[in-house]
């Protein structure tokens, strides 16, 4: 696989807010590798999109990248630590759109109503490349056809509410790599989609990968999603990457009880690909109201009082790919880091 | 597009003709009718008018006919410019109302333009740098120039301009414009007595356009096209004033055509305080006086204006709002 292209370590994201505070990423690791899949899993609010965010350092207000580092290793050879730059810095804003491209879940909302989907794709183009007006628009025309947009001149020229969901997350992938990045960020790119469209976007995600030797981060809450594109997994609870490792492994051999009952959730994955996890005993906690300890553990099964609900659980790598956070697998004290 | 300017300019016609019988209605409404009036003014002037003199005036006014009939020919002649005549000033209704109709307009403009002016820029600031120390300065100073009565602040300038600056503030012309023909010295002398009573007027609108503009602005401002913009790699000012700003003004188009009426009412205090020409003390004094064919041809004057002010809106919103033009396609 070589050196990965992004690698994010301890990453925490904190919202702070009057009435408390969220840690909506809580020490979140993983490593992306050029013309590789890393699909992240978990039930909605357990800071996916958070994540994300801090890595292109879009987070809202009033979150904050408190820790970790985030290392991209740049076109040019360089590495930076996306935490420790400026989110302001030309930099910054080099890198979003030109080195990482990010696709959002809603498609709608996600693009201006005021301005023409060309529009939006030229600036996108023009941001990081130096061309004329007519060059960028006949970009623009070029990417619309890449993604699969029919009638590309004429639909440059269209507003995102002229067009179906489907089409509008089309344009969402065009104005991603717009400006040729190397990482694309995925972030429930098919969620607002029908189950048809779904597996559209996902081919076409795909075949872009495959041509340009993209690295992805697919984000979904969607086990059939991950079985279909991913090559890794990193699956999250409440602001922690709970058990990370190579597909198959997730799939076969899941360690840890979390990512067990998400795949207990799907009837059978290969039979239903894109059934929804619904069915995980108990519910999220509210994000001010933390269970100490492992946070996972008042929906347990393995839940070990006296223990579980002591302190949190460190990683315990299994082997070289997989990693858990669980103390049923805690490893003898010298192993851990 | 075509049909729904068709339908617009449809509906604006309706409102006139409404707004045309609330005027007849107005003329209408004091005890007794025009000539009644009329008799008395005269008696009151010590002249005495005959029996056959007054029938002879209610046939040539048509008094004696159903009050729909006399509804259309009132109509008829103010279609043709005849407003009647002004009961108070013994002229007809459009020679006293003169310059002043255009003058409204004028200083309403100018008040919209300097109130957007201000409040515009202040909004956007306090949106983007939300519970900054500016932004709870601006809400303060809001706050008491919404508490503080415009004509009072005209008084307090008016002092302070006489006391310091030995300036007379009142007026918009000139003593030696005052009733000059428009030349370009005129205009160029109402040119340097707007500023003044544009700011004043302005000041009623600003901190409450504020308010609006900010609030706008902070429900753009979470909205996810912002942050597609910036992942795209958009600098911060730009990503703000090319996508949330653009959706926040958009809603004070379709404001523009009640600005018109709102400054004409909200200023006739203060028009009074800096004896503007305007016609809002005017319609005041008309109302007093129960001069009703001036009362009246005002309330229809501004109503129509207002229409087409209104009609207007509608066509800049077209223009600017790319939903509306496509859901005039489909
Ligand atoms: N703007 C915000 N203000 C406060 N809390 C937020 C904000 N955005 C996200 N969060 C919190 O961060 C946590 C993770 O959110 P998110 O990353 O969007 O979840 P996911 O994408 O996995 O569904 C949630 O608990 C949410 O409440
Ligand atoms: S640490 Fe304990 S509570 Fe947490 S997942 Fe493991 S067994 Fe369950
Ligand atoms: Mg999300």
């Amino acid at each position: 696989m070589g050196e990965p292209i992004l690698s994010v370590r301890d990453l925490e994201t904190f919202f702070r807010p009057d009435e408390g505070i969220v840690r909506a990423v809580d020490g979140a690791s993983f490593d992306l590798y050029p013309g590789r899949t890393l699909g992240i899993v978990g039930e909605s609010g357990c800071g996916k999109s958070v994540t994300a965010r801090s890595i292109l350092r879009i987070v809202d207000h009033p979150g904050k990248v408190e820790r970790g580092e985030a290392l991209l290793r740049r076109g040019d050879g360089r590495i930076v630590d996306l935490v420790a730059i400026d989110a302001k810095s030309a930099e910054m804003r080099d890198i979003r759109g030109g080195e990482i491209g990010y696709v959002f879940q809603e498609p709608m909302s996600s693009l201006s109503s005021f301005h023409t989907i060309g529009n939006q794709v030229v600036e996108a183009i023009r941001l990081h490349r130096a061309v004329s007006a007519k060059e960028a628009r006949d970009r623009a025309i070029e990417l619309l056809q890449l993604v699969g947009i029919p009638r590309p001149e004429q639909r440059v020229d269209s507003y995102s509410f002229e067009l179906s969901g489907g089409l509008r997350q089309r344009v969402m992938i065009a104005l991603a790599l717009a400006a040729e990045p190397r990482i694309l960020i995925a972030d429930e790119p098919t969620t607002a989609l029908d189950v048809t469209t779904q597996a559209q976007i996902l081919e076409l995600i795909r075949k872009i990968q495959a041509d340009r030797n993209l690295a992805v981060i697919l984000i979904t809450h969607d086990m059939g999603v991950i079985a279909e594109m991913a090559d890794s997994v990193s699956v999250m609870y409440l602001g922690k990457v709970v058990e990370s490792g190579p597909v198959d492994t997730i799939f076969h051999a899941p360690r840890h009880p979390y990512t067990q009952a998400l795949l207990r959730s799907i009837p059978s994955v290969l039979a239903e690909p894109r059934s929804r996890l619904t069915t995980i005993a108990g519910s999220i906690p509210h994000p001010y109201a933390r269970p100490p300890g492992c946070p996972f553990h008042p929906r347990c099964q393995n839940f070990m009082p006296g223990t579980c609900d002591r302190s949190a659980p460190p990683v315990t790598r299994l082997d070289p790919e997989h990693e858990v956070r669980c103390f049923l697998y805690e490893a003898p004290a010298e192993a851990v880091a | 597009m075509v049909t729904y300017i068709l339908q617009r300019l449809g509906l604006a016609l309706l409102t006139i003709l409404a707004i045309s019988v609330v005027s007849f209605v107005i003329i209408q409404l004091p005890p007794g009718d025009f000539v009644d009036t009329y008799i008395t003014n005269l008696a009151a002037s010590g002249s005495a008018v005959r029996a056959e003199e007054a029938a002879a005036l209610r046939i040539q006014y048509g008094l004696d006919q159903p009050i729909w009939v006399q509804y259309w020919k009132w109509l008829s002649r103010v279609a043709t410019g005849d407003f009647g005549m002004s009961m108070e000033w013994g002229r007809p209704v459009l020679e006293v109302i003169g310059d002043r109709l255009w003058l409204t307009i004028v200083i309403s403009i100018a008040a919209i333009l300097v109130t957007w002016g201000i409040a515009l820029p202040i909004g956007i600031y306090s949106a983007v740098r939300q519970y900054s120390i500016p932004d709870y300065v601006f809400t303060l100073i809001g706050f008491v120039g919404l508490a503080v009565p415009n004509f009072l602040l005209a008084l307090i300038i008016m002092y302070f301009g006489f006391k310091l600056f030995d300036l007379n503030i009142g007026g918009l012309f000139s003593a030696e414009y005052q009733l000059a023909p428009w030349s370009w010295g005129k205009i160029w002398d109402l040119t340097k007595h707007l500023p003044l009573p544009a700011v004043i007027l302005a000041l009623a609108g600003t901190a409450q356009l504020i308010r609006i503009m900010r609030a706008n602005l902070l429900d753009e401002l979470r909205r996810p096209y912002v942050t597609t913009a910036r992942a795209r790699g958009l600098p911060e000012w730009r990503v703000i004033m090319k996508y949330p700003v653009r959706a926040a003004l958009n809603p004070f188009a379709s404001t523009i055509g009640y600005l018109l009426p709102f400054v004409v009412s909200g200023s006739i205090v203060v028009s009074l305080v800096l004896s503007l020409p305007t016609v809002g003390p005017l319609l005041l004094r008309s109302l007093i006086a129960q001069d009703m064919f001036l009362a009246g041809t005002i309330v229809l004057l501004l109503g129509v204006l207002t229409v087409i002010g209104t009609f207007i809106s509608d066509l800049i919103l077209m223009w600017i709002d790319p939903r509306i033009r496509a859901g005039m396609h489909g």
